[in-house]
């Protein structure tokens, strides 16, 4: 510092140049001085600063979904008045989670909850969209949740930004700036989604009902309880039940209680489950790349999980599993085309599954979880 | 709501645009310094000046150039979505772009060379630009 200090002003050369360099000596210990005692708090203000900016472009966000969404509810669901009041409650709208003091029986405490809010929302959107079908009905709840979500990252941004500004606590600041990449990523898949979602195409998180549907198409169809299709398909001389989530509106459906139906049915003789479903990628890993496991692929709060896992432990019935990696961005977005593509992969994969792990003459189960948005069957 | 966010969100703060005014006004007079300087026959001086000043000056558009495009990058990007529908019987196989109220295996008009029903076999986005791979 001071090398430099010395070094600099004596550029500039001497007579007409001795004031600069006083300036600028000057200068130098000001900077000094000032990083010496506030450096801190400027490296502070740099991280609000940047901070501020994505919440900026977080409300932009959060308006124009809520923008997109009022549009697409007044021109599909032709609502009499308008629906901005209904749907900025909408926003708002929460869901408690069961208390989980006494573990016991959460699962189907979770389970209600969850039927509830999935009853209590679709009647809004029944509300506010009069004219809407099925298909529609469940393509705004989905365009809506959307939005809901886009709010929520938004509001909880702004909170966190605030108490750092109020408290001026480089560490709220700091855990906020560090993880932001991440929740503008989030937030900018689930604008993503939202535009997918109202217009009703399919996204990446439907890798595993697009292959069910290609498996199961041209074949008769049942409906499973909750939200669900079978079909029974003749696959390498194995009886193999497809199970998707009702399409082509937006709907995961609740693949659990479907499972369980179909192996009831058959009593327990079920010789393999094979679900399939989309999966986190890690970063450097290819977008559509096939990768197979054991266990239940399936997100979510954990319900239909806990449900399939119960199923096939009361008979000993293996499970398999077959994954399409994307991130999340790829999962709610819509499908990007390397997905689509490697629908023929996962079935050549399965049947190899099918082949080494059952005998001809066996039933299987096969279910493609994820949400059916944008694929019939 | 939404037209005072979005004037919030494409404006430049106050706080940035004083400081590229600062160091925009500080390369000016650095620039006429050096002016001074060359006239007053101290060339090197001149020479020191006008450099700091070019330099402060660009930095300065710069920033505001940047503030400016990420003001204008804050949009929500429609992909471009197509929808590939097939003949199963012929195989003719055409490409457009997505419309509403397509779904996969949706049953359309009959095939254009065969007569047979068309179907969609299936709707994606294409991504143009490749994953950077960080040389790993």
């Amino acid at each position: 510092m001071f090398t430099a200090m010395e070094v600099l002003p004596n550029l500039f050369g001497g007579g007409g140049g001795d004031s600069i360099s006083n300036i600028l000596s000057i200068l130098f210990y000001v900077v000094f001085i000032v990083f010496l005692f506030y450096g801190q708090r400027i490296q502070m203000y740099v991280m609000i600063r940047e901070v501020e900016g994505s919440l900026h472009k977080l409300r932009y966000i959060k308006e124009e979904g809520r923008k997109i969404t009022i549009e697409t509810i007044k021109e599909i669901g032709k609502p009499q008045t308008d629906p901005s009041d209904r749907v900025d409650r909408y926003l708002e709208y929460f869901t408690i989670a069961p208390q989980s003091m006494d573990p016991a029986g959460i699962v189907y405490k979770l389970d209600h909850i969850l039927d509830m809010r999935d009853t209590r929302l679709k009647d809004e959107v029944k509300i506010m969209a009069p004219a809407s079908d099925e298909v529609q009905i469940n393509n705004l709840e989905n365009t809506l949740e959307a939005a809901m979500a886009l709010n929520f990252i938004y509001k909880v941004v702004r909170h966190y930004y605030i108490q750092g500004k109020k408290t001026l606590s480089l560490y709220v600041i700091m855990q906020l700036q560090m993880i932001l990449p991440l929740v503008m990523k989030e937030a900018e898949a689930y604008a993503s989604a939202l535009k997918a979602f109202a217009d009703g195409q399919p996204i990446g998180d439907g890798a595993g009902p697009l292959v069910a549907a290609k498996l199961m198409h041209g074949y008769e169809t049942r409906k499973v309880p909750k939200d669900c299709v079978v079909a029974t398909v003749p696959i390498e001389g194995r009886t193999a039940f497809i199970i998707k989530a009702e399409g082509p509106g937006g709907n995961v459906g609740k693949p659990g209680d479907a499972v369980k139906a179909v192996i009831d049915e058959n009593k327990g003789k079920i010789s393999s489950v094979i679900m399939i479903d989309a999966g986190l990628k890690l970063e450097g890993e290819t977008v559509g790349e096939v990768a197979e496991g054991i266990g239940a692929a399936i997100g979510g709060p954990g319900v239909d999980q806990f449900k399939i896992e119960e199923a096939v432990v009361k008979y000993q019935i293996p499970l398999n599993a077959v994954i399409v990696k994307e991130d999340i961005g790829d999962a709610v977005s819509p499908m990007r085309k390397e997905i689509a593509d490697s629908a023929d992969k996962v079935i050549e994969r399965m049947k190899n599954v099918i082949l080494e792990r059952t005998k001809e003459g066996d039933k299987i189960i096969i279910v493609g979880v994820g949400n059916t948005i944008g694929i019939g069957q | 709501m939404s037209d005072n966010s979005s004037s919030a969100t494409t404006k430049i703060s106050t706080y940035l645009m004083m400081i590229v005014l600062i160091v925009l006004a500080l390369s000016i007079v650095a620039l006429m310094l050096s002016v001074n300087a060359f006239i007053a026959g101290n060339e090197m001086v001149a020479g020191y000046l006008l450099v700091i000043g070019f330099i402060a000056m660009g930095l300065s558009v710069y920033v505001m150039l940047q503030s400016r495009r990420r003001a204008s990058s804050m949009k929500i990007e429609a992909p471009k979505v197509m929808t590939t529908i097939e003949c199963k019987k012929c195989n003719f196989k055409s490409v457009r772009e997505f419309q509403r109220g397509d779904f996969v295996f949706k049953d359309l008009d009959p095939c254009q060379k065969c007569n047979d029903k068309m179907i969609i076999t299936a709707i994606y986005k294409e991504v143009k630009e490749k994953e950077k791979t960080y040389g790993v």
